[in-house]
């Protein structure tokens, strides 16, 4: 148990955010499951990469166990990119609350099919 | 070291540095002109690596150290030939939608942000590039992140509000599946202890049915088939390319699915390998049902749209299932049929958008904004706009299959694939299918030639010759690689062949 802790921390993550981007309907709340749900990988790499009393990879007669750092590489660059979605998605979020004064998605479902059936109104009066 | 052995770093080097340029230059001139010379550019390095490759012998590949780091400890860029036809498909596709997209640009986004559309489509298309030519599977996933979120901000540019709506959509769901197939990378990464997908290859086969790997064949199955709008993961497509501007839905359209699923042959074929993908799981047999879907309910959706555009983006989810239903068979001929198609639909979907575009800029009123192009519209829109609406019938010809066109082609070989594989009965589903998409060209041939416009609709001018021009090279291209098709199906046949067991 106590050996696979950080892979139950990494699989209750996944699952929480995953759940949070599925169940949710407020445009925020989904890129907070979102930003979990990535995070939760970051984990993923990192747990196994480290060695319990290994140092940074120092090529000296003093160090014989070193972890891993190309993980560590890896999600340095995973975190960039989860900042850039995070970024974006809030940006766009800011823009449909701008448009269409909610941020709750039934809400922006509704006003979408209200418009759509304004056009096939506007379609047959013309016909 | 002469330019020649550096042309696989300057595919996507050269396409990346237009996108800064045109940020740092804050002009909408200056950056059309930056970045469409970057595709171009682009598009020789591919037609420069297409011929090294075919100075090689079968099979064999080009492989690039960056800077010099020998694999598998440094990235490696690698083409063969699957890789080289990829690239020339983004590539040029890329060149001719930029070059036709001035007037589209100049009508359907705000003139204030102009450099900075031109900026994402450079990222977009270096994204593209990067994807296709490395042979690293993290690098894979950095790349199909730059061209993911340049793509969510260039459906989000669309004048309808509704692009909003669909971008975060897109957004949402082409993150969950990056980040499964980043789960996937790292599984991978984990049970090898390498990125290099050649050098991951060589070490999976023994761990081959360790839980580990099942499960990140299970993440990248899925997180690719996200991104390549799959049936029934295909929920983000249609919305995003009905609400993206005209030459964003033409690029999108023709490339990024596309792309994805090269990805997707990379990992099956390259990496994972056919026992694994084909004899051990039942991964064939749910793709076949997926496909055939797919080809069924997305094309009978498209026949009911009422919006031109988002017709023809149900009729890419049907056609991806073709694509995949080619895969599925795990012989040279489906494979070749699937890489056919990819090629195929991709030049005929670029040119029908592009036209679209173009319909969309002559129905549009002076001084007001572009309307949707919906059928009510378009009525007797062939008196006007004749070139117009002939190259959409041609390019919608080769989505049907119709000899003599390039979706023909791939058909042909669909089918043959089909009976090799001794499941005659595909034949049919592929044939009703088709008529499923002649009956969704019929629509519009039924509206733009036999109506009479509606009062109120009568203007319409032909669209700009720098938009016609472009897609009508494109519409050309669909009869000539239906007529020729020794670069096409050539070396989809080739590649097919290296990559298929039976084949080698």
């Amino acid at each position: 148990m106590i050996e696979h802790f950080s892979y139950i921390v990494t699989v209750f993550l996944m699952i929480a955010g995953l759940y949070i981007v599925i169940a949710r309907g407020n445009l925020i709340k989904k890129l907070v499951g979102l930003s979990i749900f990535q995070t939760s990988v970051y984990l993923l790499y990192l747990a196994p990469g480290k060695l319990l009393g290994g140092t940074a990879p120092i090529l000296a007669p003093a160090y014989g166990v070193y972890s891993n750092p190309l993980p560590h590489v890896l999600i340095l660059t995973a975190i960039v990119v989860g900042v850039a979605t995070l970024a974006l998605g809030l940006a766009l979020a800011v823009r449909i609350r701008e448009v269409y004064g909610t941020i709750e998605e039934d809400e922006i479902l509704a006003l979408d099919h209200r418009i759509e059936e304004a056009e096939e109104q506007g379609e047959e009066r013309r016909a | 070291m002469s330019l020649a052995t550096h042309l696989p770093a300057l595919q996507v080097v050269l396409p990346l540095l237009s996108a800064p340029l045109a940020v740092l230059l804050r002009h909408g001139g200056v950056a059309f002109v930056l970045v469409t010379a970057g595709a171009w550019a682009a598009f020789a390095t591919a037609i420069g690596l297409w011929l090294q490759v075919g100075q090689l012998e079968q099979g064999a590949f080009i492989s690039y150290p960056i800077g010099s780091w020998a694999p598998p400890w440094g990235i490696e860029y690698r083409v063969d030939r699957l890789t080289s036809l990829v690239l020339l498909l983004v590539s040029g596709m890329a060149a001719l939608v930029l070059t036709a997209s001035r007037a589209s640009v100049e009508r359907e986004i705000p003139r204030e942000s102009h450099y900075l559309f031109y900026a994402m489509f450079g990222l977009c298309l270096a994204g593209l590039l990067g994807i296709t030519i490395t042979a690293d599977a993290f690098n894979v996933f950095v790349f199909l992140e730059i061209s993911s979120l340049s793509s969510y901000v260039l459906i989000a540019l669309g004048r309808d509000r509704r692009a909003l709506a669909a971008a975060y959509r897109y957004l949402i769901m082409g993150t969950i599946g990056a980040t499964f197939i980043v789960i996937g990378i790292g599984f991978l990464y984990l049970m090898t202890g390498t990125l290099n997908l050649a050098d991951m290859a060589a070490r999976i086969g023994a761990i081959e049915s360790s839980r580990p790997v099942l499960a990140a064949l299970a993440f990248l199955t899925v997180g690719i088939s996200l991104k390549l709008a799959l049936f029934p993961l295909h929920q983000w497509l249609p919305n995003a390319y009905t609400y993206a501007p005209s030459v964003v839905t033409a690029f999108l359209a023709a490339t990024a699915t596309k792309v994805s699923v090269y990805v997707l042959i990379r990992f099956y074929f390259s990496v994972f390998g056919e026992s694994l993908v084909f004899d051990k799981l039942p991964l064939p047999q749910i793709m076949l049902w997926l496909s055939l879907f797919a080809m069924f309910a997305a094309s009978f959706t498209a026949i009911f749209q009422d919006n031109l555009k988002r017709l023809f983006a149900y009729s890419s989810v049907g056609q991806m299932g073709y694509i995949t239903l080619g895969l599925s068979f795990d012989s040279v001929n489906g494979l070749a049929a699937s890489i056919v198609h990819l090629f195929n639909h991709g030049i005929a979907k670029g040119a029908l958008f592009l036209l679209i575009g173009g319909l969309v800029l002559g129905i549009a009123k002076p001084g007001s904004a572009p309307p949707t192009p919906s059928f009510d519209r378009l009525a007797g829109l062939a008196k006007r706009m004749p070139l117009t609406c002939l190259g959409i019938v041609i390019a919608g010809l080769s989505l049907i299959g119709v000899p003599g066109t390039a979706g023909f082609i791939s058909k042909w070989y669909l089918i043959l694939a089909a009976l090799e594989s001794g499941q005659p009965w595909l034949v049919g589903a592929v044939l009703l299918s088709s008529l499923l998409a002649i009956a969704y060209l019929w629509r519009f041939v039924e509206v733009a030639y036999l109506r009479s416009p509606a009062p109120g609709h009568e203007a319409g001018t032909e669209a700009p010759h720098s938009l016609l021009i472009p897609a009508w090279l494109l519409v050309a291209g669909t009869i000539w690689f239906g007529l020729d098709t020794s670069l096409s199906l050539g070396s989809a046949l080739e590649a097919a062949g290296s990559l298929v067991r039976s084949g080698r």
